[in-house]
């Protein structure tokens, strides 16, 4: 073995090429597209480094940032010194907002689950957000890689068939069922156990993508096309979005009356916090496909 | 020194957290490879919710899920941070996609991964 002191193993661990295949990549000698004419995209900083600053600023830099990692985790370590210890009672982060939620929670919400209580019930405006920002990125993926690859071929269907795994195929056959089933049981339960509309649909994305890789993206297009996936998602987000924005016009009453607390316990009971699991899961796994399709072949 | 190791013994997870947190700015700071680059800012996203959780940990008490139907808040763990961390999951999981999908665009571009030659694939475009 070659002798080598740790910078330049290191580096050449670092500049490894990846190795994506020839479909993803596409022709990798192709000449690069001529420089825009647009001016205005070349910024400040990138062409006032010459090349020999470059090569000097390289070699100092991992140890610059290997001293500054010391650094923080002292810094931080003094930090923690004065944190109290872990799993002490009476931390201040335990004081009275946390106490209220779990005293008065079950009764104001219905939910067994506290957690799900405070994410969907009072605060489940901040979900709102949340599941918009995650439909939000899944936008702006699509912008950024959907016209990539509309001038390329699409891949032989029977090409794509004989590539297919038989071990790959009867697993998914088998587990696909059960990662759906068990996503819609995680989700159906958030406001009775450990889950919600955030795990369950993980999960339910999580099968999606195993159906997609083991039997092909046609054959689930025929349930999940872009229109469809796109009339799920506006629906569940609406849905979301105008019964919680409801309770800003009703003085934060919220709607009790229609959708009552019930007992708590039931599968049907916490008022609004199943229907919006439902809707926030819903939402999580067509993105968790929608992310995958879109990274895999370039659009939904 | 053996009072200052205890002490930090005492918050273990979030010592862990700590050395989590500095793998994780040293792996972004240190590599000029754009898909390492955000494998260490996930891994200090990480670090950051094993943090939060582990504050809101109180031992020998329950999960807060209602079984029993007592609603004594001296019998269940912090049921906030729980609620946090999953606003940082999914954010953190909406962020690390449209990084992917822009280093997916710099890679369609300029074929490389590694930051310094796109930088100076850049300059060469603009003709510096």
């Amino acid at each position: 073995m070659k002798k080598t002191g740790f910078l330049e193993r290191f580096r050449a661990w670092d500049e490894d090429r990846f190795d994506l295949t020839e479909r993803t990549t596409g022709d990798l000698n192709r000449p690069m597209r001529p420089a825009p004419t647009d001016r205005t995209v070349s910024d400040e900083p990138v062409q006032r480094l010459a090349a020999g600053e470059m090569r000097a600023f390289s070699r100092i830099y991992p140890i610059l940032a290997a001293i500054l990692g010391v650094v923080l985790i002292a810094f931080l370590l003094m930090t923690v010194y004065d944190l109290p210890p872990f799993g002490a009672a009476n931390v201040p982060a335990d004081n009275e907002v946390p106490a209220r939620y779990v005293r008065d929670g079950m009764a104001e919400t219905g939910a067994v689950n506290v957690v799900a209580g405070v994410i969907l019930d009072y605060r489940a405006f901040d979900t709102l957000g949340e599941s918009h920002v995650l439909y939000t990125a899944l936008t702006a993926v699509l912008i950024l890689l959907l016209s990539l690859r509309d001038a390329e071929p699409e891949p032989d269907p029977e090409d794509v068939l004989m590539r297919r795994d038989g071990i790959l195929t009867t697993t998914a056959a088998l587990l696909v069922p059960i990662i759906v089933l068990f996503g819609i049981y995680v989700l159906l339960n958030g406001h009775l156990g450990p889950g919600g509309g955030f795990s369950g649909g993980a999960i339910i994305g999580a099968g999606l993508i195993l159906y997609a890789i083991a039997f092909g993206f046609t054959r689930l297009e025929r349930m999940l096309n872009l229109k469809s996936f796109r009339i799920i998602c506006l629906v569940a987000l609406c849905f979301y979005s105008v019964s919680k924005c409801y309770s800003f016009f009703c003085g934060a009453n919220g709607l009790h009356t229609i959708f009552s607390p019930g007992t708590p316990g039931r599968i049907l009971s916490a008022g609004l916090i199943l229907p919006l699991n439902i809707a926030v899961g819903v939402v999580v796994a067509c993105t968790m496909y929608g992310l995958y399709s879109i990274f895999q072949r370039g659009r939904i | 020194m053996r009072e200052l190791l205890l002490r930090l013994w005492d918050s273990r997870i979030a010592v862990a957290a700590v050395i989590l947190f500095a793998v994780g700015f040293v792996t972004l700071l240190l590599h000029r490879n754009l898909l390492k680059k955000i494998i260490g800012l996930n891994i200090m996203d990480t670090a950051a919710y094993l943090l939060l959780t582990s504050l809101g940990y109180i031992e020998n008490r329950l999960s807060p899920i209602i079984r029993s139907g007592e609603t004594d808040p001296a019998l269940y763990v912090n049921p906030l941070p729980a609620g946090l961390v999953l606003t940082g999951i999914v954010v953190s999981v909406s962020v690390t996609a449209v990084m992917l999908a822009l280093t997916v665009r710099l890679y369609q571009r300029y074929h490389s991964l590694n930051l310094d030659e796109i930088y100076a694939m850049a300059q060469k475009e603009h003709g510096v």
